[in-house]
């Protein structure tokens, strides 16, 4: 464990997978740490396209508000949210972007920014309903802050018996995502 | 048994139900709460129970009436606009001493308010639920693993008081995750023997049992009284947390509470001498944890509540007597207070370091 806590914001439209994103998080912090785990989840009244975020908390104390205020990672799926999100990020905070869809504005020098081209990605790929699992890779990868192969198990878990026809791209989207993150790391 | 689940808190509290033994609930949609019935809807009859969803919440408070009667042990859940339609049951459960378990996840009020999660039903929870003037056990779960907690244990204690018991939770304790462990399942034996325990149960032999409570309703209101008066003794339940050199004490419950103590944490770090104080029950108040203060060093209490105006602290005032200031921090309406928020008012009321 590298963060010895975290604390994150994924936020973007309905339907883009913000919600499993961070469960997929939290469920594998639950299943292979003492840690204490919150997933609040907040979102509009459409199912698809309307707004839709959550918020983690992984941390080592007892965890105050599940809904924080400052978040040392931050998960933007969409423009809309970045707007909504980026003054929520910590200084030294790493913001993760879905540059398919949103780009970095240049408006804080005091940041880690990690560009995934998610979106395209995972067209190419073969399932654009991928895309949580490029960005949740790529926090993975970068942070450490979770063991890959638990996660990849959690993804089966969880995804594996409504889609398992999608398991092995679901595996190599969030693997994919892990290989992004690590480079983001190196340089 | 002891396995370690992700768990939604609505969902955690419906399982809660089930393994104490629930096997009625009656109830109708309401947001943030709709996913207690949306799980029992579909486990309940996996364990032979029934769920039934009523046509408002008045029909399914009145079930909930009658499925305390059959001596089953039975829960409704509503959220705050949807616990006031239900009132009057309540308060006629009280008047027939039916063990029922009532579980409220509130949000912002009043009327309709907002769909977020709020803590301004505490008056209605603690001293008016209904008319009569009657009083419930109030159980405030702070954690999810609370709520699976005390929804265990409300049950028995409807079954100790042959009472309905109240479980006071908020929007955020029903929509969040966390990991939770869950308690043993009763089996059929164990539910069965509870049901048999019950002796006024109306079970066709003509009249001879009966709920119905002897004696003028001057004599019951007094006995119930008296059952208030043993509460205060035996029932009371809060947390503490470095009260023992502090100089000034956050306090509240659910989910403020939790806020409120990671501060506790917070200023103890930069040489704060704070501490916390936690009713774990709402009713009866635990007075006790106030009157063990030393108000010689205590500047001041400071209450956190999810509500305008101040319900809680209402209470807190009502025991500390103006042996030191009690201020509040408030948010309300769906809204969250944020740790920052609590902070500035504590350091406030504690003045120079």
């Amino acid at each position: 464990m590298e963060n010895k806590k975290t604390t994150m914001i994924c936020a973007g439209f309905g339907g883009q997978g913000v919600m499993m994103a961070g469960k997929i998080l939290c469920q594998t912090a639950c299943d292979t740490t003492d840690m204490n785990v919150t997933f609040f989840p907040s979102y509009g009244m459409e199912k698809r396209g309307g707004t839709a975020n959550c918020y983690v908390c992984i941390d080592e104390e007892p965890i105050g508000a599940p809904m924080v205020n400052h978040v040392n990672n931050l998960m933007i799926f969409n423009d809309l949210s970045y707007d909504a999100f980026i003054n929520k990020l910590e200084p030294g905070g790493n913001l993760f972007l879905n540059t398919t869809l949103v780009k970095f504005r240049g408006d804080r020098d005091d940041i880690n920014v990690i560009e995934v081209d998610a979106g395209n990605i995972s067209v190419e790929m073969g399932s654009p309903k991928s895309l949580n699992l490029i960005m949740a890779g790529a926090f993975v990868g970068y942070t450490g802050a979770l063991p890959v192969e638990n996660c990849v198990e959690t993804i089966g878990h969880k995804l594996g018996g409504k889609r398992p026809d999608l398991a092995a791209i679901n595996e190599a989207a969030f693997r994919k995502g892990v290989e992004i993150g690590q480079a983001a790391r190196k340089k | 048994m002891s396995e370690k689940i992700f768990m939604k808190g609505c969902e955690a509290v419906a399982e809660a139900a089930i393994r104490a033994g629930c096997r009625f609930y009656a109830g109708y949609p309401i947001t943030p709460q709709n996913e207690v019935p949306e799980y029992l809807s579909r486990m309940m009859p996996k364990v032979g129970g029934v769920f039934l969803q009523g046509e408002s919440e008045v029909a399914s408070a009145n079930m909930l009436y009658a499925g305390g009667v059959s001596g089953t042990r039975s829960m409704t859940t509503s959220s705050s606009c949807g616990i006031s339609l239900m009132s009057e049951a309540i308060s006629w459960m009280a008047l027939q001493h039916v063990p029922t378990v009532i579980g409220n996840f509130a949000r912002g009020g009043p009327g309709i308010g907002s769909i977020q999660p709020s803590q301004q039903d505490y008056v209605q929870a603690t001293k008016a639920s209904g008319n009569g003037g009657f009083q419930m056990i109030v159980l405030a779960p702070a954690t999810v693993q609370e709520a699976v907690d005390m929804t265990y244990e409300a049950f028995d204690l409807a079954d100790k008081y042959s009472f309905p018991t109240y479980i006071l939770l908020d929007g955020f304790i029903g929509t969040m995750m966390e990991p939770v462990v869950l308690p043993p399942a009763k089996t059929d034996e164990e539910i069965a023997a509870i049901k048999a325990s019950k002796k006024w149960v109306p079970n066709g032999s003509r009249g001879k049992n009966s709920l119905d409570q002897k004696g003028t309703l001057d004599y019951r209101n007094e006995k119930e009284a008296e059952m208030y008066e043993e509460w205060k003794k035996t029932e009371v339940k809060y947390e503490t947390y470095l009260t023992e050199d502090a100089e000034v004490i956050l306090t509240g419950y659910g989910i403020s509470a939790r806020i409120a103590k990671s501060v506790v944490n917070d200023m103890r770090k930069e040489g704060y001498k704070v501490g916390f104080i936690r009713p774990l029950r709402v009713n009866p108040f635990p007075e006790q944890a106030f009157e063990d203060l030393d108000y010689s060093k205590v500047r001041g209490i400071l209450c956190t509540e999810l509500s305008k105006p101040a319900l809680y602290a209402v209470d807190v005032k009502n025991v500390v007597r103006g042996r030191c200031p009690v201020e509040t921090a408030l948010r309300s309406g769906g809204e969250i207070i944020t740790a920052d928020e609590i902070y500035e008012a504590a350091v406030k009321l504690y003045g120079a370091k």
